[in-house]
C-alpha cells in the first residue's frame, strides 16, 4: 500500500485537530534486503521443524521405552514415560509453533494491507425486500385470515413442549420422608468408620474424637456378603456417619430434653455439615470445636453443636447415646431431626423449641 | 468465470481423449469445487486483513485449548467407564490394589497408570480447561477495557459470556467425572446447593441424583452433560463467535491511515495462517510440557469417594473459586417461616450471586449503550484510559471478583499467614463491598490523570529530561514536539458526549415523552453526566494550533541563547530538533531507519519510532 491513501482527507474534518496521516511507508526488514540474514532466517526455521521431526521420533521411541505401570514414579516421581512423552510432544509442537511463526515474521511479505469495511447491516432495499417477501409468504399462508387454525397450532405446540418436561419425571423417585430419617435406631452400636469394631466407654480418653459409623453397615449376611451393599451403603453412609468425643462431663450443657443424651460426657454427633453437607473432620480438643474444612462452618459440641461461626445456619444434630448390656455405645434413636444441609420443606422448629424449653426451665427456677 | 481450456481433451485421434496434466491439489480443488463453489464463497476469506496485535491473541488461547480439550477428552472417554459400579481395584498403583471403589475412579486409574501416555492425556486436559477458562476470562478483560463490546459486537460479547459460564459448567461437570474424594466432595456440595432453592429444591436434589445422594446416577448423566451436551453447544457457539468475527471484522488500534471505515493488517493466507496456526501449536506445546510435568489433580492421591470422609483443604478448582468464597463468607443466616426454611446462607452466594453477576456482565453493552446514547458503529479500539469510568467499573467487579476468590482459599491463607481464620472471615465481609468502591475511584481518577498526561503530550510535547537554566537561575524542563503519527494517534479519539434531556439524542423525540419517560432520562443523563462529565477530551484544532504557535516562539527564544558548549553534545542535538515545526516531526537523521539512534538521546528516539508521512 502506498503511504497516502486518497480515500483520507488532508484537512482535518470538524474541529479534528489533527488529519489522519494515512499508512506510513513500508519498512524493508533486514531479511527483505540481506540475502545473508535471508538465508540464515530459512535455515533457522527449516532446523526447528527438523528439531520437531527428531522429537516426534523421540515420543514414538519413548512410547515403547519407557514403561508405566510399576514405574510408575521414576524421576521426581512424574513417571520416565509421562515425562518423555509430555517432554518430546511439546518441544516437537513448540518447534513447529515457533517456527511457522518465525517463517511468517521473517520470511513471507510483510506488507500492510487495507480492507474497506461495511456496515453490518443490511442495505434498505435489502431490508425492504426481505419485509416484504415474508409478509407475502406469511399472506400466502392465511395464518392470520384463519385464526381458528392459528390457535389450534399454538395449543398443540404448547402441549409438544410440555412432554419433554414430562418425561423427566422418572430421573429419580420423590422425596417422601426420606431426609427425615437415618440408619439408625434403636440399641444399634456405634462403631469405628473403617474397621467396625464396637466401642466402650473406657476406650475413650477425655479429648479422644473417633469417626464413627452405625454398625448396620457392616453387618454380614449368613453368606458372609454384607447385607447393605451399593448405593444402599453409600446412602447409609452418607447420613449415618457420625462422631464421638469425650470431655469433661461439667463442661457440657445440655439443652432441656437432652440430659441423658450423652454418657458419662461422651457425645455423639452427626459428621455432616448442616450447610451443604460437608463431612465434618477438625477438632479443636482444648474447646470442643468442630470445624468443616469446606467453609469453615464451627460447632460446639459442649452446647448442643451450636454454631458459632461461619456460615452453618443450625446447629449439629445429636445422636442420643447409651450403653448397652456389654458395655458398648449404642444409640438410644435415630437422629430427632434431618442430618445434613436445609431444604425448603424441613419445618426447623425444634431449636427453637429447645430454647423456649431452656428459658422455661431457667425461670423455673 | 472464465473456463479452463487446459483440460479440454486435446486429441480424437487413436489414443483415448486424456485431459492434459495438472497438479493433484488443483484437481482436487476443482472437483470439490464443481459440486459445492466453495471458490466463490472463499475468495473474499483467504486474503482477508486481519489488524495485528498482541491482545487479539488472548482469545486465540481460548480457542486453542477448547481444540486440545476436544482431542485431548475424546482420547480420555476410550478408557473412562462413566459408571459408579462397585469394583475392587487390581491396578498398577499398589496402595489402593484390593480396595472397593467405582468403575468410574478405577477407570480414572487405568489412564493414569496403565495406559501408556494416559496420564500425560488426563493432566494435558485438566490444565488445558484451566486455561481455556481463564484466557476466555482475559479476553472478555480487553475486549471491555478497549470498547470493543460496542456496536455492532453486542451479540457477540453475549455468545462470550455464554462461553464463559457453559466453559465454567463444562469445568465443573469433568473434575466431577473420576469420582475420587475431591470431586465427591464437591458433587455433595452441589447436592447441598439444589436442597437450599426454594419450593423445588429437594425434588430437584432427588431428580438429579435419582433418589437421594449419592445414588449411582450422577457420575453417568454428568459424563453425558460433560462430553455431549455442554461441548454441543459450545462447538456451535464458537463457530458462531468466529462467523461474527470474521463478518464484522476485526477491531484496530487506531494509527495513521487507521480509520472507521477500514482495517488494516496483513491476510490470512498466509501470515495469520502462519502466525495463528503456529499459535496453536505454541499453545499445545506448553500444554504439552505442563502436562509432563506439573501434577494435577493426583486422584491415586485423594482416594475413591466416601460420602463419611473429607480431606482438609477442599478447594475447587481455581474459575468456581469466587462463589465458593462468597459462600465461606456468608453469614449464617436461615428463615423459619409458615413450616418452611429459606437458606439465604447457601441460595444468596450461590444461586442468586452468580446468576445476577453474570446477567450483569452479559447485559454490559446495552447498559452502555442505553446511558451513553450512542448508536454508532464502532471499529476503532479506544484505550482504557479513555473511557474512565468503564474501566473503573470493570476494575471494580475484578476487585470484588479476586476477594471473592482470596476469601475463597481463607483457610489457606490463614495457614500459610498464621492468621485468624474468622478475622480473616470478618475482614472479607466488609472488604468485598469496601474494596471495588475504592478500586473503582482510583481506577477512574487513574485514567484521567493519564487523559490529562496525553493532552499535555499533544500540546506541549514530550518530557525530554533536558533541564534547562534561564538567565534568571530558575530551572525548566525542556519539553519537544511528539511525532505526527503519534500525535494523530492520540487524538483519534471521539469526544464524549454528556446526555441531555431533550437533546434530540433519543429516538423517541421529546414531544413524545411522558412521566416515566421524562424521569428515565433524568436518570439517564445523571448516570451520563457521572460516566463523561471529568474525562479530559482531546485539544480541538484552535487549542492545538495555538499551542504549537506558543511552542515555536519559545523554541525561538530559547535556541537564540543557546551556544553549543563543550560537554554539551546532548544539547546541541536537541537544538537541532527545536528548529523543526512542532509536530511535523520529520527528523532527518530518524528516517534513515535510526542511523542516527547511536549518538542521540534515547528519549527522543522512542518518541520518532515512526517517521512521518511527510
Amino acid at each position: 500500500m502506498s503511504g497516502h491513501d486518497d480515500s483520507l482527507p488532508a484537512v482535518p474534518e470538524g474541529d479534528e485537530p489533527i488529519p489522519n496521516p494515512g499508512l506510513p511507508p513500508h519498512e524493508w526488514r533486514p531479511t527483505d534486503i540481506d540475502p545473508r540474514l535471508e538465508k540464515r532466517a530459512e535455515r533457522q526455521v527449516a532446523t526447528l521443524f527438523g528439531v520437531a521431526t527428531i522429537a516426534l521420533i523421540g515420543f514414538f521411541v519413548s512410547y515403547f521405552v519407557f514403561q508405566i505401570g510399576d514405574e510408575w514414579d521414576t524421576i521426581g516421581s512424574l513417571g520416565a514415560s509421562n515425562l518423555m512423552l509430555g517432554g518430546t510432544l511439546g518441544i516437537a509442537f513448540l518447534c513447529i509453533g515457533v517456527g511457522l511463526i518465525h517463517w511468517a515474521r521473517k520470511l513471507m511479505v510483510d506488507e500492510e494491507m487495507v480492507e474497506i469495511r461495511h456496515p453490518a447491516s443490511s442495505s434498505d432495499e435489502d431490508r425492504a425486500t426481505t419485509v416484504g417477501l415474508v409478509m407475502q409468504g406469511v399472506d400466502d399462508s392465511g395464518i392470520g385470515r384463519r385464526p381458528l387454525v392459528r390457535n389450534s397450532l399454538l395449543g398443540a405446540l404448547g402441549l409438544v413442549g410440555l412432554a419433554p418436561i414430562v418425561m423427566l419425571r422418572d430421573l429419580g423417585p420423590l422425596p417422601g420422608d426420606k431426609l427425615y430419617h437415618t440408619i439408625w435406631e434403636p440399641g444399634m452400636r456405634v462403631v469405628r468408620d473403617v474397621v467396625g469394631t464396637p466401642i466402650k466407654v473406657s476406650d475413650l480418653q477425655i479429648g479422644d474424637l473417633v469417626n464413627c459409623e452405625p454398625e448396620a453397615i457392616f453387618a454380614l449376611g449368613d453368606d458372609g456378603h454384607r447385607l447393605i451393599e451399593g448405593v444402599d451403603l453409600q446412602i447409609a453412609k452418607s447420613k449415618g456417619a457420625v462422631i464421638l468425643l469425650r470431655m469433661e462431663p461439667d463442661d457440657i450443657t445440655p439443652w432441656a430434653g437432652r440430659e441423658n443424651w450423652s454418657v458419662q460426657g461422651i457425645v455423639c454427633y452427626s459428621k455432616i455439615c448442616t450447610h451443604v453437607g460437608c463431612p465434618i473432620s477438625l477438632n479443636e480438643r482444648t474447646t470442643h470445636h468442630l470445624l468443616c474444612p469446606c467453609h469453615q462452618s464451627t460447632f460446639d459440641l459442649a452446647d448442643n453443636g451450636k454454631v458459632i461461626f461461619g456460615p452453618a445456619a443450625r446447629h449439629l444434630p445429636q445422636l442420643p447415646i447409651e450403653v448397652d448390656d456389654e458395655g458398648y455405645l449404642v444409640a438410644q434413636s435415630d437422629f430427632t431431626e434431618p442430618v445434613g444441609p436445609s431444604f425448603w420443606e424441613r419445618d426447623n422448629t425444634e431449636r427453637e423449641d429447645a430454647e423456649r424449653d431452656q428459658a422455661e426451665l431457667e425461670e423455673a427456677e | 468465470m472464465s473456463i479452463d481450456t487446459s483440460k479440454v481433451a486435446t486429441t480424437n485421434a487413436t489414443t483415448p481423449a486424456k485431459a492434459s496434466k495438472s497438479n493433484p491439489v488443483g484437481a482436487v480443488a476443482t472437483y470439490v469445487d464443481d459440486r459445492t463453489g466453495l471458490a466463490t464463497a472463499m475468495k473474499k476469506q483467504i486474503r482477508k486483513v486481519f489488524p495485528d496485535h498482541w491482545s487479539f491473541m488472548l482469545g486465540e488461547i481460548a480457542l486453542w485449548s477448547f481444540i486440545i480439550l476436544l482431542l485431548t477428552g475424546v482420547f480420555l472417554t476410550l478408557w473412562f467407564v462413566p459408571s459408579m459400579g462397585e469394583t475392587t481395584y487390581e491396578g498398577s498403583y499398589n496402595q489402593l490394589r484390593g480396595i472397593e471403589v467405582s468403575e468410574a475412579y478405577a477407570s480414572t486409574m487405568k489412564i493414569s497408570f496403565d495406559v501408556r501416555g494416559g496420564l500425560l492425556m488426563r493432566q494435558m486436559h485438566h490444565w488445558a480447561a484451566m486455561i481455556f477458562v481463564a484466557a476466555m476470562m482475559v479476553h472478555l478483560l480487553r475486549v471491555f477495557f478497549t470498547g470493543a463490546h460496542r456496536k455492532p459486537r453486542e451479540l457477540n460479547w453475549v455468545i462470550g459470556s455464554l462461553l464463559l459460564i457453559l466453559g465454567t459448567l463444562e469445568g465443573f461437570t469433568g473434575y466431577s467425572l473420576p469420582d475420587d474424594l475431591l470431586s465427591g466432595t464437591g458433587i455433595r456440595a452441589a447436592d447441598g446447593f439444589m436442597k437450599a432453592s426454594p419450593v423445588i429444591g429437594t425434588y430437584m436434589s432427588f431428580f438429579v441424583f435419582g433418589g437421594e445422594f449419592p445414588g449411582d446416577s450422577i457420575i453417568p448423566r454428568l459424563f453425558t452433560v460433560h462430553v455431549l451436551l455442554i461441548p454441543g453447544i459450545l462447538l456451535a457457539l464458537v463457530g458462531a463467535h468466529m462467523l461474527l468475527l470474521v463478518y464484522h471484522k476485526h477491531t484496530q488500534w487506531p494509527g495513521p491511515g487507521r480509520t472507521e471505515q477500514n482495517v488494516v493488517g496483513y491476510p490470512l493466507l498466509p501470515i495469520y495462517a502462519a502466525k495463528a496456526g503456529g499459535f496453536f501449536f505454541i499453545v499445545f506445546g506448553v500444554v504439552a510440557l505442563m502436562g509432563a510435568t506439573l501434577s494435577i489433580n493426583p486422584v491415586w492421591k485423594f482416594g475413591p469417594y466416601d460420602p463419611s470422609k473429607v480431606t482438609a483443604g477442599s478447594q475447587p478448582d481455581w474459575y468456581m473459586g469466587w462463589p465458593d468464597g462468597a459462600l465461606r463468607i456468608m453469614p449464617g443466616w436461615e428463615t423459619h417461616i409458615f413450616g418452611v426454611t429459606i437458606s439465604w446462607n447457601v441460595m444468596l452466594p450461590i444461586l442468586i450471586l452468580p446468576v445476577v453477576m453474570f446477567l450483569l456482565l452479559m447485559m454490559l453493552p446495552f447498559i452502555e449503550a442505553w446511558i451513553t446514547g450512542d448508536k454508532r458503529d464502532h471499529h476503532i479500539l479506544q484505550r482504557p484510559r479513555d473511557a474512565p469510568t468503564r474501566t473503573a467499573f470493570m476494575v471494580a467487579l475484578m476487585t470484588m471478583y479476586g476477594l471473592f476468590w482470596a476469601a475463597g482459599g481463607n483457610d489457606i491463607i490463614a495457614i500459610k499467614l498464621h492468621a485468624s481464620i474468622n478475622q480473616i472471615t470478618y475482614f472479607m465481609r466488609v472488604a468485598v463491598f469496601v474494596g471495588p468502591v475504592i478500586a473503582f475511584f482510583i481506577t477512574k481518577r487513574w485514567c484521567i490523570s493519564l487523559q490529562r498526561h496525553d493532552r499535555e503530550m499533544l500540546l506541549h510535547g514530550y518530557e525530554s529530561g533536558i533541564i534547562m537554566r534561564s538567565t534568571e537561575g530558575g530551572y525548566t524542563e525542556r519539553h519537544l514536539p511528539i511525532s505526527e503519527d503519534r500525535a494523530y494517534t492520540l487524538t483519534a479519539r471521539e469526544r464524549d458526549e454528556v446526555f441531555t434531556p431533550g437533546s434530540g439524542v433519543d429516538e423517541h423525540g421529546v414531544a413524545a415523552k411522558g412521566g416515566i419517560g421524562r424521569r428515565l432520562d433524568s436518570i439517564r443523563a445523571k448516570l451520563s453526566a457521572t460516566m463523561f462529565a471529568d474525562n479530559i477530551q482531546k485539544p480541538t484544532r484552535e487549542e492545538l494550533e495555538e499551542a504549537r504557535h506558543h511552542a515555536e516562539h519559545e523554541h525561538e527564544l530559547q535556541a537564540g541563547l543557546d551556544h553549543p558548549a563543550p560537554g554539551h553534545e546532548f544539547d546541541d542535538h536537541s537544538l537541532r530538533n527545536a528548529g523543526d515545526v512542532p509536530l511535523r516531526g520529520a527528523h532527518d537523521e530518524t528516517a534513515g531507519a535510526g542511523t542516527g539512534s547511536g549518538g542521540s538521546g534515547g528519549h527522543h528516539d522512542d518518541a520518532d519510532d515512526q517517521p512521518g508521512g511527510r
